[in-house]
């Protein structure tokens, strides 16, 4: 890709939070010993994913807005430049400064120059999924500018120097108790006396931010939506800590990802519907803030937004994974995910974890990043996620589709080839003929053989071993489906009209 | 009605009265059987691991052991089998910019049935006691299959059947439909997670006092099976085509040590 959005040469992909440090299998072994970790989030996926059930039940028309949410989106990857253009002028007509970030690295600049302009050291901050994919903290913390997170659960993780394990619950892997024990020790001021009761929480955190917000000039946010015909930005949120963030501060800088846009207003309506229920739980969200460049008198005067690419382009370029960029960032599919739910997120290495985070790092940064190219294989499958993405994603196929990419992208680069290549090279060709298949049934009774005195094969060689690692398997019969039919059918005139058979012979 | 056979290699290699079961039942019920003998694999394995040019040749054996006017229907006693049949054959196809065997395969498609599709959509059983005799005095527990639920759709077109069985005691797993973490090589590159899944699972299944596990696709019984046996349980499992085929007078053939249900079928 040479050129996109009328600039320069992009870079393919993006940069940031969003690789793993370490193979997902590798990562999900420690995180699974956390017995702590596993009860938590067994407990807090199973309640939201109760409540998301039962809102998503209550609409008769559930199915046809989830095609309108997908037809939408769809329809906005097919001309993301021109609704790009057009948000840019209506925003701009409206007050606001547009700037445009091709990567993690040019998105923080701008922030921090932004934020340099207005002599401020310290700015609040709205959940924000793309001010974590750049790391745009840890970026104005080196620039000695000190980001305070206003979410209440944003807070915490950034309290307790953690990172966010859920893109809705950031601090899902947390439990009360362990809550209280983070504000005693790091929130300044903290009452001594704190109880694990969540009110109890509740309220200090408020006390505490509160002061943040009665003094802060600069405020920093994502966006949800952002509507090319009137040049509006959105956010939705449960606590309201993000509208003091978006109305209270003299500048407001938001970051947002290229694919958030919907082309009008009137789109608003399918996705105020979809996400909400899909993410909460909630009919409604409590809090949506809408603004539209600078208001006379009201509201920050200082209005900028970064649009941010970083790796989107890239994303959009495959035909197959591009749909992956519809996510509209509900979490319900982390919530419906089994994988998810036994290791966590901190296991994906990104700041997009669960099923969209495993395709959706690979393809912002490259199959290619090594420890990434794990992420596909995160999941058995299941097909959970796609029932539940509002703006059905087809999460499994995309993850197929992935393997694959990365299965190609490996082939003949290696010295030796790996256990899997070889195995699905024999596999292949034993299952690619019905001749093929019965030869190596022949070999069954030697399976049986491996199998102990109790008829159960115990221990397998190499990757195998995986299996046996947790199940037995049972020795193989004596004869394979195949021959039994064969020889029931030996003396069956040419028309292979069935012969009557004894029931008794057909058990094993 | 002539139905065509496809057996499945793990059906076809590990568990042969599972589909010596399906062929009774649906000779029973008064139709033909016939076993296409250059059948071997749907290829699910190749295409969920991201090999697709291993699985070209798979799939293309499929199609051409399939692709004749010599049967009216194809089934298979395997939901992620029919599932892969119907939605992956076209698009391996596809890649490999073969437009006549994604044709062909296309078609193979829309004549392949699960087995519970075939007994339910086609062959109108209702009622697997009256119509097939099925007697099978346990009690039993179901799982639904994630591609089965989740690919075909099958709703409840296997549990009912299973109800509908003579002397059957149903016990409903709780969270039945989570996934037994199998998922293919999965269980072999994410060995831990799917260790973890499946422990879930058999703790579900061991909770309802049931002596077995029933279902509609093999390889996740062998998973769960595989799992209930290296935890020392005596719960084992068995393909639903195996209790819809036991009578009265040729009871299934159960491994392991069951005892015959003494508790009235809950219907
Ligand atoms: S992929 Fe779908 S379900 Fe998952 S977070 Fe995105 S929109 Fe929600």
């Amino acid at each position: 890709m040479t050129t996109f959005l009328g600039m320069p040469a992009l870079p393919a992909f993006g940069s940031g939070n969003l690789f793993a440090g370490e193979s997902f299998p590798k990562a999900a072994h420690r995180e699974l010993g956390n017995a702590q970790l596993r009860a938590n989030l067994g407990h807090a996926t199973h309640t939201i994913r109760d409540k998301r059930q039962a809102v998503v039940s209550e609409l008769p028309d559930w199915e046809q807005l989830r095609d309108a949410g997908s037809a939408i989106k769809e329809s906005v990857m097919a001309r993301l430049p021109d609704l790009l253009e057009e948000f840019e002028k209506n925003f701009t007509a409206r007050g606001g400064v547009i700037h445009w970030a091709r990567d993690a690295r040019e998105a923080n600049e701008i922030v921090a120059g932004l934020v340099r302009e207005t002599g401020e050291t310290e700015v609040v901050k709205v959940k924000s999924m793309a001010t974590q994919e750049i790391g745009l903290n840890e970026y104005l913390e080196e620039q000695g500018i000190e980001a305070f997170e206003t979410d209440l659960a944003e807070l915490i993780v950034q309290l307790d120097h953690d990172k966010p394990s859920h893109i809705l619950v950031p601090a899902i892997h947390k439990n009360r108790t362990e809550i209280r024990d983070i504000f005693l020790r790091e929130m300044p001021g903290a009452d001594p006396a704190l109880t694990n009761e969540p009110p109890v929480l509740a309220m200090a955190a408020r006390e505490h931010l509160r002061r943040k917000f009665l003094t802060a000039k600069v405020a920093v946010s994502g966006a949800n939506f952002a509507l090319a015909d009137s040049g509006t930005l959105a956010v939705v949120e449960s606590e309201g800590n993000g509208r003091m963030c978006l109305t209270l501060p003299e500048t407001l800088i938001t970051v947002m990802g290229i694919e958030k846009l919907l082309p009008t207003w009137q789109d608003l309506e399918v996705f105020m519907q979809l996400l909400p229920r899909s993410s909460t739980g909630e009919r409604m969200n409590p809090y949506t803030s809408l603004w539209t460049g600078v208001t006379e008198g009201d509201g920050p005067q200082n209005v900028h937004l970064v649009l941010l690419d970083n790796g989107r382009s890239a994303a959009l370029a495959d035909e197959m994974g591009r749909s992956a960029l519809h996510c509209i960032r509900c979490s319900a599919c982390m919530n419906v995910c089994p994988v998810y739910e036994r290791t966590g997120g901190h296991a994906y290495g990104s700041t997009y974890p669960g099923p969209i985070g495993a395709i959706l790092s690979p393809l912002l940064t490259g199959i290619e990043a090594e420890e990434n190219s794990s992420l596909p294989y995160a999941s058995s499958l299941c097909g959970a996620c796609y029932d539940a993405c509002p703006v059905k994603i087809n999460i499994p196929d995309i993850l197929v589709h992935l393997r694959s990419v990365d299965v190609d992208s490996k082939r003949g680069t290696r010295k030796v080839p790996s256990q899997m290549d070889v195995g699905m090279k024999a596999a292949s060709w034993a299952l690619s003929s019905g001749k093929h298949l019965g030869l190596v049934e022949k070999g069954l009774p030697l399976g049986r053989l491996a199998a102990g005195r109790d008829k159960k094969i115990k221990k397998l060689p190499g990757i195998a071993g995986g299996w046996t690692q947790s199940r037995d398997i049972p020795a193989p019969p004596t004869q394979s489906f195949r021959d039994w039919w064969a020889k029931e059918h030996k003396s069956a005139a040419p028309s292979q009209a069935a012969p009557s058979r004894d029931d008794k012979e057909t058990q094993q | 009605m002539r139905i065509a056979l496809f057996a499945t290699c793990i059906v076809d290699a590990m568990y042969p009265a599972t589909a010596k079961a399906t062929v009774r039942i649906l000779e029973r019920l008064g139709h033909e059987v016939v076993f296409p003998e250059g059948q071997a694999c749907c290829g699910q394995m190749h295409v969920n691991s991201g090999y697709l040019k291993e699985a070209v040749p798979v799939v293309a054996n499929h199609v051409a052991a399939f692709d004749t006017a010599d049967y009216d229907v194809a089934v298979a006693p395997s939901g992620s089998c029919v599932a892969s049949v119907k939605h992956q054959h076209p698009m391996v196809a596809r890649s490999c910019g073969d437009a006549a065997l994604e044709a062909r395969a296309t078609a193979v498609g829309a004549k392949t049935y699960e087995l519970s599709e075939l007994l339910v959509d086609v062959l109108g059983v209702t009622d697997a006691g009256a119509q097939l005799g099925s007697y099978f005095p346990h009690r039993v527990t179901y799982h639904p299959s994630c591609h089965g639920m989740r690919l075909l759709r099958l709703g409840d077109r296997q549990s009912r059947l299973l109800r509908t069985v003579q002397g059957i005691d149903i016990a409903d797993l709780p969270e039945a439909d989570q996934c037994c973490g199998f998922g293919g090589t999965f269980s072999m590159k994410n060995a831990d997670v799917s260790s973890a899944m499946l422990q879930d699972k058999a703790a579900n299944v061991e909770a309802t006092g049931a002596e077995l596990c029933t279902g509609g696709d093999a390889s996740c019984l062998m998973h769960i099976g595989g799992g209930l046996s290296r935890q020392g349980s005596s719960t084992t499992t068995l393909h639903l085509a195996e209790i819809l085929a036991s009578t009265m007078e040729e009871p299934a053939s159960v491994t392991g040590e069951v005892r015959v249900s003494t508790g009235k079928a809950l219907r």
